[in-house]
């Protein structure tokens, strides 16, 4: 297991390698960079730029730089829009929020949706069962962004319950509208692989035996079915896991929280390589982290799977 | 009085396609200690008249009729009635043991909390029980191989497992869905001298439910034929080999290899019947080379005509005997 594991964390590292030598070079192939604007630049001052930021060396030498910069001093490199501020920076001011709110979401989502896919499966073609399915593609239906305005209409502007925007730690009453509005179509998810994997697992033979037994049917779905049924829901929620720790750009904006989702999509505007780059290896290596802990809870769960 | 008296049962499936009638009237009896046989294609309704007994049918499955057990109406009882009958009085072994036994448990595990529910042991106990039992079923170093998961044993193993699980609570009534056919030959005796043994060591009824005449002969005293979900012959085991009387176990003997004598196996001609919609006539007509008008009319009626043995059929049969 151990050896496994550690297997899969050297495979990581040539991953990341292919990852970061991809998207830089994306990057630069698309035309543009950091310092076009609508204003002329005198040609001098472009040169004298690019020069500071390096670059005007050939691409080879950049991704050789860029990368001695991270496994040398950790080093993501200093923004290219906001003069004063270094990668790092923004990534530790913004992703603690998005940790936050996005580590909340997921909690709900799960909670959430795997007792209502649950409860619909148990419940099949009840009135509880349509509530729970009417629930879930309600949720999924309503895109984000149009469900934010509706929440700060409805809990800012005429309840006023709660903060229309903004970011505390200590206050949780900033951290609703966020977690709702986040978790609301991955929990929709959730609880449609819950219910139709529930169903599968339900009409499965060993359930039977189970039922043979004489087992109460709390016993059988929670020591029997539950396992098995998880195992879809598993595999969807490592990568749902991760987009949702690294934020929501819609979530963002709205509620002007301050995360790394919104800094993701300037720095895709204003061609802030540094910042792009930074965001995309943190994304890529949680991706990769995350993956392989959906494999070890597959391992733990069933036991046929042997590392 | 019976141990296990079924009357008139029925069941009956929603289905897209529209009302599947899977049992369709059965009634046979089972004294205390006997073994039955029941037997019949695929699709012949044996297994879910198994289920519909325990209440183990679907969702969309509905019994009626009767089964009494120990002198009390069992059938369509709540769940939590049930539960004090399933594996505790009336224990089932299934057919696939490569898919009955939950592969995500310990075997320790599953059998434990059988006994743990219905005996009330801890789970010390209830793991030294199931490990006795597991010797009784002759698994070697079942002292360790208890902590296993499904998945370590072979197949002939597993269904050793799963008969042991079935004896746990010493039941009054074991009923063996198919428990051989997933299984190859040579393991397919063991396991039925296996099941022979421990039925005689604890005098416990038996019904058997399989497509297997073979099986049947070696270890059952009664047989019901069945067919298109309804009783076609009902017989003790010596007279239903020696002279069978309704065309279809005669057909299905005809089908049988034979190794004591040079003779050709003859398979049924035709397909097994469509279960969708209310049966009309004897559902083995299509098939019958016995065939008359009135067959594709009425079912006929479940009739004795000798000592111990029913038979469903309109030829007589003399013109049976005489035709062969």
């Amino acid at each position: 297991m151990i050896v496994y594991i550690l297997k899969r964390l050297a495979i990581a590292i040539p991953t990341l390698l292919v990852l970061i030598v991809a998207s830089f070079m994306l990057m630069h192939a698309a035309p543009g960079g950091p310092f076009t604007s609508e204003r002329q630049v005198p040609p001098e001052v472009l040169a004298n730029l690019n020069a500071k930021y390096g670059l005007d060396q050939p691409l080879w030498r950049q991704i050789v730089t860029y990368l001695w910069g991270i496994i040398a001093h950790f080093d993501f490199g200093p923004s290219f829009t906001y003069k004063d501020r270094s990668v790092n920076d923004i990534i530790a001011q913004g992703f603690p929020v998005t940790l936050t709110y996005g580590f909340l979401s997921f909690i709900a989502a799960v909670l959430v949706g795997v007792s209502l896919g649950v409860t619909a499966a148990i419940k099949r073609n009840t009135l509880l069962d349509y509530i729970a399915v009417g629930i879930s593609i309600g949720a999924q239906v309503l895109p984000n962004f149009v469900m934010a305005p509706i929440l700060v209409l409805i809990f800012t502007l005429t309840l006023h319950w709660l903060p229309g925007g903004g970011w505390s730690f200590d206050d949780p009453r900033f951290w609703i509208m966020p977690v709702v509005a986040l978790s609301t179509s991955y929990m929709a998810s959730i609880a449609r692989i819950t219910r139709s994997s529930m169903l599968e697992v339900l009409s499965s033979n060993h359930i039977r035996t189970a039922r043979a037994k004489g087992l109460p049917s709390r016993k059988i779905i929670l020591r029997h079915a539950l396992k098995p049924a998880l195992l879809p829901v598993i595999s969807y929620l490592g990568p749902a896991f991760v987009s949702m720790i690294t934020g929501s750009v819609i979530v963002d904006v709205y509620f002007t929280t301050g995360g790394i989702g919104k800094s993701f999509v300037d720095s895709a505007l204003n061609r802030d390589y540094a910042v792009m780059m930074g965001i995309t290896i943190l994304l890529g290596t949680l991706t990769i982290f995350f993956n392989l802990v959906v494999d070890i809870i597959y391992g733990w769960i069933d036991p046929k799977i042997r590392y | 009085m019976a141990l296990l008296d079924v009357t008139d049962l029925n069941v009956r499936f929603d289905t897209q396609e529209g009302e599947v009638h899977a049992v369709n009237g059965v009634s046979f009896a089972l004294e205390k200690g006997e073994a039955l046989g029941i037997v019949g294609e695929s699709g012949s309704g044996k297994s879910q008249l198994s289920f519909s007994i325990l209440g183990l049918l679907a969702p969309n499955g509905k019994a009626s009729g009767s089964v009494r057990f120990d002198g009390r109406e069992i059938l369509n009882l709540p769940e939590s009635a049930l539960n004090k009958i399933r594996a505790d009085r009336i224990a089932m072994v299934f057919q696939d043991p490569m898919t009955a036994l939950n592969p995500y448990m310990r075997i320790s595990d599953q059998m434990a909390e059988t006994l743990m529910l219905h005996k009330g042991l801890s789970k010390r106990d209830a793991i030294a029980q199931a490990v006795s039992m597991l010797d009784a079923v002759k698994i070697p170093d079942a002292k360790n191989r208890v902590r296993l998961f499904p998945h370590e044993f072979s197949g002939g193993m597993r269904q050793r497992v799963m008969i042991a699980m079935a004896l746990l609570c010493k039941p009054d009534v074991l009923i063996a869905d198919e428990p051989t056919t997933a299984l190859d030959v040579t393991v397919q005796a063991q396991i039925m001298d296996l099941l022979g043994d421990l039925r005689r060591e604890l005098g416990m009824a038996t019904v058997l439910i399989t497509h297997d005449l073979g099986v049947v002969a070696g270890f059952c005293e009664r047989a019901i034929v069945m067919y298109g979900g309804q009783v076609m012959e009902q017989s003790p085991i010596d007279p239903l080999f020696a002279q069978p009387t309704h065309p279809y176990t005669r057909g299905l003997l005809a089908a049988l290899p034979r190794l004591d004598h040079d003779s050709k196996m003859t398979p049924i001609r035709g397909n097994p019947p469509n279960m969708t919609g209310a049966p009309t006539g004897c559902p083995f007509c299509p098939r019958c080379d016995f065939v008359e008008d009135i067959c594709h009319r009425t079912m006929p009626p479940l009739e004795g005509f000798a000592d111990g043995r029913l038979r469903a059929c309109h030829r007589s049969v003399d013109f049976i005997e005489e035709a062969a």
